[in-house]
Formats: structure tokens, C-alpha cells, sequence
């Protein structure tokens, strides 16, 4: 299988990818590898077969929704790449009327 | 006894026992003990480190960074504290690296990526926590591949750490700057982190111990997550001994990290001469079959030998979900990391890449675009691609499907056997740029650590041999939460053989 040029900006865009052109033929031809390595597995039945979803069987763990001592807002403010007033500064997301 | 030297390792020299030994040549718990009784300073000891770090870090590259100011500062406390009559810790004064994937309160953690060059974290992992209570003295942050994606250190956006037995050639990885950094005494203890083999691969390329517990055993909070059903952090030391005294100091209960298990944590070193007498090995055959270098291949058989003339017998065993793990993992890891590395966004924290007139979507996809390398965009999108709409049962519910058959072919081994024993790497550590084109030679180097993290099991890598100058490492798989037996294992294997006397020449 080869994925078409379609199919790889549909996934570099659900992905969050600004990728060139080049960048996406690349990763075209490297996908498409990996993914038919991945046929291998319908060797196997696993029709009756639970999906495992983690390492051990690990049930949740829940806790008393209190409040506990958090960073401070300028710790967590003070890794961003644009902040002001307490807030990160992000462009615009709603349209200007 | 095994030989050290066969005729091609006739440079591979056994430590001089007659000259002074250098305080890098020390044990963790010599330096400890040393330290303890005052016959030594903690600032000696960091000195010593700091200065074998300066003078071989330019052929191994083992470091992002190192903390020296911080580090002298801690010894020099840390003596103060000892000679007013303070217990310092088990670890007290010993120097320890860890991965830069592991957050350390203002000290710079970049995960070995651009994205995350000038990231300080605002507090520390659960683990580093518990080497400062213990005493230890972190000093410096390892190389790895970028978000641990890899298996030579090649990924690095900081440029790859080199094999301190040939310097031509790679660590492994993902954690190849903690292994290189002990096997060439930059340190003696280092932490790394494990997801498909990223511990024991590169332990077994640089000749050291290095160990993945139990998924659960060690907290990850503050280690950067790459694939949270897999991840576990985990230690490298030059012997067993060394590595059973840093995993008693990271593994227990955190509620910080809620797949952290409430297990008691018992003393692994207390158990380690107890023998194996008895000990059921199993031996899976899958791990014995091509792709496996015959050189490799009969090492592990030796060793096993060995085990057995001390007392264990070896099972043949037989796992026929083996050589489906590879797919399995490439299928959930992608996945995984996919969504974990979702926050690189170029808004609370790393790299922003931000053009006069981008709206958010441009903004966020030229960060990733620019932040992340090759490697990690491409394991992004086989993830995204893997969870998405249309594809999600073929991928990802049939990998599930397949990791549970994986983790039952563990559990019927485990009925007949106590610990399993295969090789770690099907071959010994190739040269740099050897695999860098091929995407798939890669990954076969984990093809024997890989199916553990499936199942969530403890497994080690220990020295157990050399081809053509470069270390052979030894996999012992254990049951779960059963990191006493694999410790008591390895240490009564590696009493009995001389490998871990030998160290590499920089």
C-alpha cells in the first residue's frame, strides 16, 4: 500500500505537521513501509481476544476532589513563549467582527 | 571461569589491581561507604567526576548538560551536613546522571529536542526527589535520542553520544548518554528511562547494567512522557550491586502518578547473595532464531551454562507471539506519543514559531514542524494516522489484541519458569550512520526488549561477553514485581565471570 498525496496531508494536518513538499513525499514512502510492515499482524486471530490496554490490569484511581497546593501562576507562566496579565498570549482565535 | 580476553580482546584490560585505584573506578556503594566512614569528601568525589567528565565528554558526548556549579555546591553541603553528625542518605555524595527527559527544577530539560532547548522545568521528578533525599548529587543531564525515539542516539538534536568502547561507533538508545556516561566513569550511576529496551539496549551496547522494573514500580511524574502504557524509568550502574541500591532508592508508591503501584519496595541489595539454587530459566527460542549474530547468540548460550553450573535449570520454552511484538509496538508507541506530544503547541511552554498575520492553526504547525525531528514527526503521524477514523480497529484495537496475546505467552512462561534469559540486542552496537537510512534495520534492535514492555515485566541487561572489542549484553526477564529474583540472578552470574572488571580505554 502507498499512500497517496491526499492521505498524507490529511494526516500532516491532524497531526499539526507544517511539512513541505519534500518533507511529505519522504514521509510518504517511509509510512507506507511501516504501515505494510504492520499486515503481518493478521496473521494472527484475535477475534475472541480482549485488547489489552495497558501493561498490567490497572484499575482507576480516584481521589476527593479537594484542592491541593498547585504551582504558582508565575512557575507555570514562566516557560511560555508569550504571557501577559496571568494569561498566555496566543493569536487571535475568534474572528473580529 | 569464562575468559576475559579472547585473542581479538587482547586490549581489553582487567583493572590493575596494584596502582591506586581513581575514585571514578569506585563502586556507588564503595564511594558511598568512603564517603560515610569521612575517608573521603563528597567534594572529592564530584571533583573526580567532573574532571573525568572535562577530560573524556569530547569523544563520548554522554552530557546535554552538565551542572557543575550545582553539583560542587551540593558536595560541599552535603560535607557540611556529614560533619555536623548528619545520616546524608544511602546515596550520600554519589554522583548520578539523569536522562534530559527527566525534569530537574531549574535546570534546563530538553528531551533532546529543539522543541524543548530552552525548557526549565519549574519542579522536580518524582525520581530525582528521591536521589536528593537519598543524598546523591545530580550531576548532569544525559543524552538521548529526541523524546527517547530511537536506538543509537542518533536523534539527538544535540548531536549523538558515542560508545565509549569505539567511539565509531552508536550508545544504542534511547537512553545512550546515561549508559555511555557510566561505562566510561563520567559517573557511576545514571537513570534512564525504558519504553521498548531503551535501558537494557544500550546497556548492553556500552557493557553496564541497566534495568527496566516493573511497569509501576518507579513513579513517573516529572519524566516527560513518551508512551504511557510502556514508559518505566529505570538504573545503569557498572555492576548489579550498584544498580540494586539505585533502584531501592527510586521504586514505591507516588500518588502523583496514579499507574504507580502501592507494592512495598523490599531491599534489593539485602537478597543479592542469597544464590539460585534451583532457579527455573526459561530459554524461548524465538530469541535464538535469524537476525540474531551467532556470535551473540552463543554468548547468551554460555551464560546460561553458567547460571546453571551455579545452581539454576534452564527450561526450554517456547513464545510464539515473539516476532509479532516489533508491529505491536509500532502500532501502540506511535500512538501514544502522538497524543502525549499533542502539548507541544507553542503555547505554555518550548519553541513558538509565530509569522506576521498566523492565525493559531498556522502558528501551532509551524512550531512542530520546525521544533520536532524527522524521527519523531514520523512516529506523529504513523500515531495519528493509527487513531484516526476509518483505521483506528485495523491498527490500534488489533495491536491491543495482539499485546494480550503477547502478555499470555509471559504468563504460561512464567508457570514453568522463575526468569527468562535471552539476548538483549540481536547484535553488538553498530557504527554511527550504519542504520540511519533504513528505517527498519533500526528497530530491529529491539526486537528482543520490546515484548516485554508489552507485558509490563522487570528485565535487566548485564555484560556477559565481547565481539570484536564491543560488550554482549545478557537479558534477564523476571515476573512482575519480581525484581529480587533478576537482581539475585545477575549478581550471582556476574560474581562468577569477570566481565564487569573489564572497563574500555578512552
Amino acid at each position: 500500500m502507498s499512500l497517496s498525496s491526499e492521505e498524507i496531508n490529511h494526516i500532516a494536518l491532524l497531526a499539526r505537521l507544517d511539512l513541505t513538499d519534500a518533507e511529505k513525499a519522504k514521509a510518504a514512502t517511509e509510512l507506507s513501509q511501516i504501515l505494510d510492515s504492520f499486515d503481518t499482524l493478521k496473521e494472527l486471530d484475535t477475534d475472541n481476544v480482549t485488547p489489552a490496554e495497558s501493561a498490567l490490569n490497572l484499575v482507576n484511581v480516584l481521589r476527593i476532589d479537594e484542592s491541593r497546593p498547585s504551582l504558582p501562576t508565575e512557575a507555570a507562566l514562566a516557560n511560555a513563549p508569550e504571557q501577559a496579565a496571568n494569561m498566555f498570549v496566543v493569536p487571535r482565535v475568534v474572528e473580529a467582527e | 571461569m569464562p575468559q576475559v580476553a579472547s585473542t581479538k580482546n587482547q586490549e581489553l584490560k582487567t583493572k590493575n589491581q596494584f596502582k591506586i585505584m581513581p575514585f571514578t573506578d569506585f563502586t556507588a556503594l564503595q564511594l558511598a561507604q568512603q564517603i560515610k566512614s569521612k575517608k573521603i569528601s563528597c567534594r572529592e568525589v564530584t571533583d573526580a567526576f567532573l574532571e573525568r567528565i572535562e577530560e573524556v565528554e569530547p569523544k563520548v558526548h554522554a552530557f546535554i548538560s552538565v551542572q557543575q556549579d550545582e553539583a560542587r555546591k551540593r558536595a560541599d553541603a552535603l560535607d557540611k551536613r556529614l560533619a555536623s553528625g548528619d545520616d546524608i542518605g544511602p546515596l550520600g555524595g554519589v554522583p548520578v546522571a539523569a536522562k534530559d527527559l527527566l525534569c530537574t527544577k531549574g535546570v534546563r530539560t530538553t528531551c533532546a529536542s529543539k522543541m524543548l532547548e530552552n525548557f526549565v522545568p519549574p519542579y522536580d521528578a518524582h525520581v530525582v526527589e528521591r536521589l536528593t533525599s537519598d543524598g546523591a548529587v545530580i550531576i548532569g543531564k544525559a543524552n538521548m535520542d529526541e523524546f527517547a525515539m530511537g536506538s543509537s542516539n542518533e536523534n539527538s538534536a544535540f548531536g549523538p553520544a558515542r560508545n565509549p568502547w569505539n567511539l565509531n561507533h552508536v550508545p544504542g538508545g534511547s537512553s545512550g548518554g546515561s549508559a555511555a556516561a557510566v561505562a566510561a566513569r563520567e559517573t557511576p550511576l545514571s537513570l534512564g528511562s525504558d519504553t521498548g529496551g531503551s535501558i537494557r539496549q544500550p546497556a548492553a551496547y556500552c557493557g553496564c547494567v541497566g534495568m527496566k522494573p516493573t511497569y509501576g514500580r518507579v513513579s513517573r511524574y516529572g519524566l516527560i512522557a513518551f508512551a504511557s502504557s510502556l514508559d518505566q524509568i529505570g538504573p545503569f550502574a557498572n555492576n548489579v550491586e550498584d544498580a540494586a541500591l539505585l533502584l531501592g532508592s527510586i521504586a514505591g508508591h507516588d500518588r502523583r502518578d496514579s499507574t504507580s503501584l502501592k507494592a512495598p519496595v523490599p531491599d534489593y541489595t539485602a537478597t543479592l547473595r542469597d544464590g539460585i539454587k534451583g532457579l527455573r530459566v526459561g530459554v524461548p527460542k524465538e530469541y535464538f532464531v535469524q537476525g540474531v549474530d551467532d556470535n551473540v547468540a552463543t554468548s547468551v548460550r554460555k551464560a546460561i551454562d553458567q547460571l546453571c553450573e551455579l545452581g539454576a535449570e534452564a527450561v526450554e520454552i517456547s513464545m510464539p507471539t515473539t516476532e509479532y511484538a516489533l508491529a505491536t509496538y509500532y502500532i501502540i508507541a506511535p500512538s501514544e506519543a502522538s497524543s502525549n506530544l499533542a502539548r507541544y503547541d507553542g503555547v505554555q511552554y518550548g519553541m513558538r514559531v509565530l509569522d506576521p498575520g498566523d492565525g493559531i492553526m498556522e502558528m501551532v504547525s509551524k512550531t512542530r514542524a520546525a521544533g520536532f525531528g524527522h524521527e519523531v514527526q514520523h512516529r506523529i503521524m504513523i500515531g495519528t494516522h493509527a487513531l484516526s477514523s476509518g483505521f483506528y480497529d485495523a491498527y490500534y484495537v488489533k495491536a491491543q489484541k495482539v499485546r494480550t496475546l503477547i502478555q499470555h505467552d509471559f504468563n504460561n512462561a512464567f508457570e514453568k519458569c522463575d526468569i527468562l534469559a535471552t539476548p538483549t540486542a540481536p547484535t553488538v552496537a553498530f557504527k554511527l550512520g550504519e542504520k540511519t537510512g533504513d528505517p527498519f534495520a533500526m528497530k530491529l534492535a529491539d526486537t528482543c526488549t520490546i515484548p516485554v514492555n508489552m507485558a509490563g515485566l522487570p528485565a535487566l541487561s548485564l555484560p556477559c561477553g565481547f565481539h570484536d572489542g564491543l560488550p554482549i549484553g545478557l537479558q534477564l526477564i523476571g515476573n512482575v514485581l519480581d525484581e529480587s529474583t533478576l537482581l539475585r540472578a545477575a549478581f550471582s552470574y556476574e560474581q562468577a565471570t569477570e566481565w564487569h572488571k573489564t572497563s574500555c580505554e578512552l
